[in-house]
């Protein structure tokens, strides 16, 4: 590997042999398109002219604080994940893989998977935890029209470790015809460090957008984390600013039981889907099921990025439960007229408290997703 | 010597039958008589799972086993324990563990705790050669031979690598994929040519073998071994019998026959490779070594070369 695949302790390539080959590829071909002046304006352009890039920076006029919102939401797709896929998207093209297989969580990651398989010609499998396929059914739907194959996965808890552990072994014996078009900031070398290198678009919007209309950097940058994808991008532009850098993690049904997504705040370092990072597990390293009200946080390891800034102290992670997530979607929805992800829900119940306690604190507030996807299931429990 | 030493010089160039089982599928009691049924089908050594809630590398068969074995309350403790009682039943037979890194890392003095109990050796699926040096520096320090794994896609520089890492025999990937979820494999000569050619300990393949004829096409290439598990741990959960199929797999029926009572040919020196032959006729090296290949691979074809055979006696299952 020409990269250095670690942050800190964290990181790594813990994958079966088999799969070196395929993740040595991959980052030549990365390294190799990010010298190359034609496959960035071949992204820029996808990005521009198809995804809808820059993404605007709002200012909430009703919510209390000083609260703005990233706003990925308006992404194409619905959510900042097409950012990435045109990135991995075009490094199969280049790769002259013809099959793209994927996991998905809440199904967005899915989505933009299925999107870009339609967008470049490549056959789409989307491996998708049963319990989540009835959670999303809305999504699925979407994948099915764009062309992609959804495969619901049965083993474990259903969710989506269960649909990676499928996504890799199916990887295990197709690479040579197929890319694993991983989803998130986590994963073996040189996902982590990729997918980052692909989400940076949205911090550095932010951070130019902010100091452009505020005429200063923010005080604090708020993302939600479940593989930490966005949150990563979104710190990358403000990691060297003197800028607090705020992760929020599903605290679920509470942080004090079992039924919560919380990785950083509750795990202990192990060794899950080809890294080294926090995990939540029991004493002999049996991973533990997860829990969130939005699938795509409900995820027991993390970014092996994420674990480092922790530990380096440079960001700080804090939970949110499942009922602080709605209370914040309710609110944005009626406040400002916009109905997030129940995953960003997460980033703007942390802001709201924020603002709470510091009226004039300036908050930019990763806005990950819009909450279409999240309606019916929003319906049932605001009911 | 060690076990596997041991075992390889006994067996003299016949193949070595590994039988894999999930320790703890489905329950303790159950798991140490299977054990102990391999073994009486003659399994030349075992190797053992022990149950992760992630199994990547393992298709449907294996995780099930793995979901049984968790789902009975089956701890690494207790895994250790089955080894041990192994142990004590067994004196001779090796033992390797298969099992994932987060298994490793969770249990403070896993390799210590594992020798204690009597394995000799532990392969660990998701750490590839390149992460391998600190966990095999914990395993020498135990005294437990690190397994490594090389696949025909590993390159010539990893092949080395593994090579140096790898002490009681190397893994070889029969075909890319996970155990168990296609018939047979391909059984590549080039892949056990390297590894000689790199020094690799005895080459044992994995992957794809659930028939005599997998066993067959496994050891013509050259390998030293084979080792079958979904087709054994499929057996056991559906309630056949293990010694049964392992004698079918092997080929022969009763227990094993040492080489020097099928009167095979003497073993030739060295790793029995092209490049031993290459290094015994060092003056034209070039052309001897390519005539060394094909007469290599004749002799791989001749029905009483080396290798485990079927006498057609075997029991049906």
């Amino acid at each position: 590997m020409g990269l250095n695949g670690r942050f800190g302790r964290f990181g790594g390539c813990y994958v079966p042999e088999i799969l070196v080959p395929a993740l040595e590829q991959l980052e030549a071909v990365f390294l190799d398109a990010q010298e190359d002046p034609a496959f960035h304006d071949e992204l820029n352009g996808l990005l521009a002219n198809y995804a809808g890039r820059p993404t605007p920076l709002t200012r909430c006029r009703n919510l209390p604080g000083n609260i703005y919102l990233k706003r990925e939401d308006l992404l194409h797709g619905g959510a900042h994940k097409t950012n990435q896929v045109l990135g991995q998207g075009l490094l199969a093209k280049r790769m002259g893989k013809t099959r793209l297989i994927a996991e998905t969580g809440a199904g967005q990651h899915g989505v933009a998977t299925a999107i870009v398989g339609a967008l470049l010609g490549f056959e789409t499998v989307i491996y998708m935890g049963a319990e989540d396929v009835e959670r999303q059914k809305l999504n699925v739907f979407r994948m099915e029209l764009m062309g992609a194959r959804v495969i619901p996965v049965e083993s474990g808890g259903r969710t989506l470790k269960d649909a990676i552990n499928e996504a890799l072994r199916d990887w295990s014996a197709s690479f040579e015809t197929t890319h694993y078009l991983l989803g998130t900031a986590a994963g073996p070398h040189p996902f982590p460090t990729m997918v980052r290198e692909f989400q940076r678009v949205i911090g550095r919007e932010a951070r130019a957008q902010i100091v452009d209309q505020l005429g200063h950097l923010p005080d604090a940058v708020v993302a939600c984390v479940g593989g930490g994808s966005n949150a990563i991008g979104l710190f990358a532009d403000f990691i060297d600013d003197p800028v607090r850098l705020i992760g929020v993690e599903a605290a679920g049904r509470g942080l004090d039981g079992a039924e919560h997504g919380a990785t950083l705040l509750r795990g202990t370092v192990g060794i899950l889907h080809g890294a080294e990072t926090y995990l939540l597990q029991d004493a002999e390293g049996q991973v533990a099921d997860t829990w969130s009200v939005s699938a795509g946080l409900d995820y027991p390891a993390v970014g092996p990025e994420h674990a480092h800034l922790k530990d380096s102290g440079r960001a700080e992670y804090v939970g949110c439960t499942d009922a602080e997530a709605l209370a914040a979607f309710k609110a944005l929805a009626e406040g400002e007229g916009i109905l997030c992800a129940f995953e960003s829900a997460h980033a703007v119940a942390h802001a709201l408290k924020l603002a709470e306690q510091e009226q004039d604190s300036a908050i930019v507030v990763g806005l990950s997703g819009r909450g279409d996807k999240d309606v019916s299931q929003a319906q049932a429990l605001l009911a | 010597m060690s076990r596997y030493a041991a075992m390889f010089e006994r067996l003299g160039g016949e193949g070595a039958f590994g039988a894999f089982l999930m320790l703890g599928d489905p329950d303790l009691q159950i798991s140490a008589r299977l054990l102990d049924a391999v073994v009486a089908g003659g399994a030349d050594m075992i190797e053992v799972g022990i149950p992760f809630s992630d199994p990547v590398a393992d298709g449907p068969v294996i995780q099930a086993a793995a979901q049984r074995a968790l789902a009975a309350g089956v701890r690494t403790g207790d895994c250790l324990d089955l080894i041990a009682g192994f142990r004590a039943r067994h004196r001779d037979v090796p033992v390797g563990i298969l099992t994932y890194a987060n298994i490793v890392l969770a249990r403070t003095g896993f390799m210590r705790d594992v020798a204690e109990a009597g394995a000799d050796s532990l392969l660990i699926a998701d750490v590839p050669a390149l992460e391998a040096e600190p966990f095999v520096a914990k395993m020498e320090q135990a005294g437990i031979a690190p397994v490594l794994i090389a696949a025909p896609n590993t390159p010539d520089t990893t092949l080395k690598r593994i090579a140096k890492l790898s002490k009681a025999y190397t893994y070889c990937v029969s075909r890319p994929g996970i155990t168990g979820t296609h018939e047979g494999g391909r059984f590549d000569s080039l892949l056990v040519e390297r590894l000689c050619c790199a020094g690799a300990p005895p080459q044992v393949f994995g992957f794809g073998i659930s028939r005599p004829d997998h066993v067959r096409a496994a050891l013509s290439t050259g390998a030293k071994g084979v080792i079958c598990g979904s087709a054994i741990v499929e057996c056991a959960a559906l309630g056949g019998d293990v010694t049964a199929l392992v004698r079918l797999l092997k080929g022969r029926p009763g227990t094993t026959r040492h080489r020097n009572e099928l009167n095979l040919p003497a073993k030739e020196s060295g790793n029995g490779c092209a490049c031993d032959l290459a290094r015994t006729n060092p003056i034209g090296a070039g052309l001897d070594s390519d005539r060394a290949v094909s007469g290599d691979q004749e002799r791989r074809r001749d029905p009483v070369s080396p290798g485990l055979r079927t006498d057609g006696s075997a029991h049906q299952i």
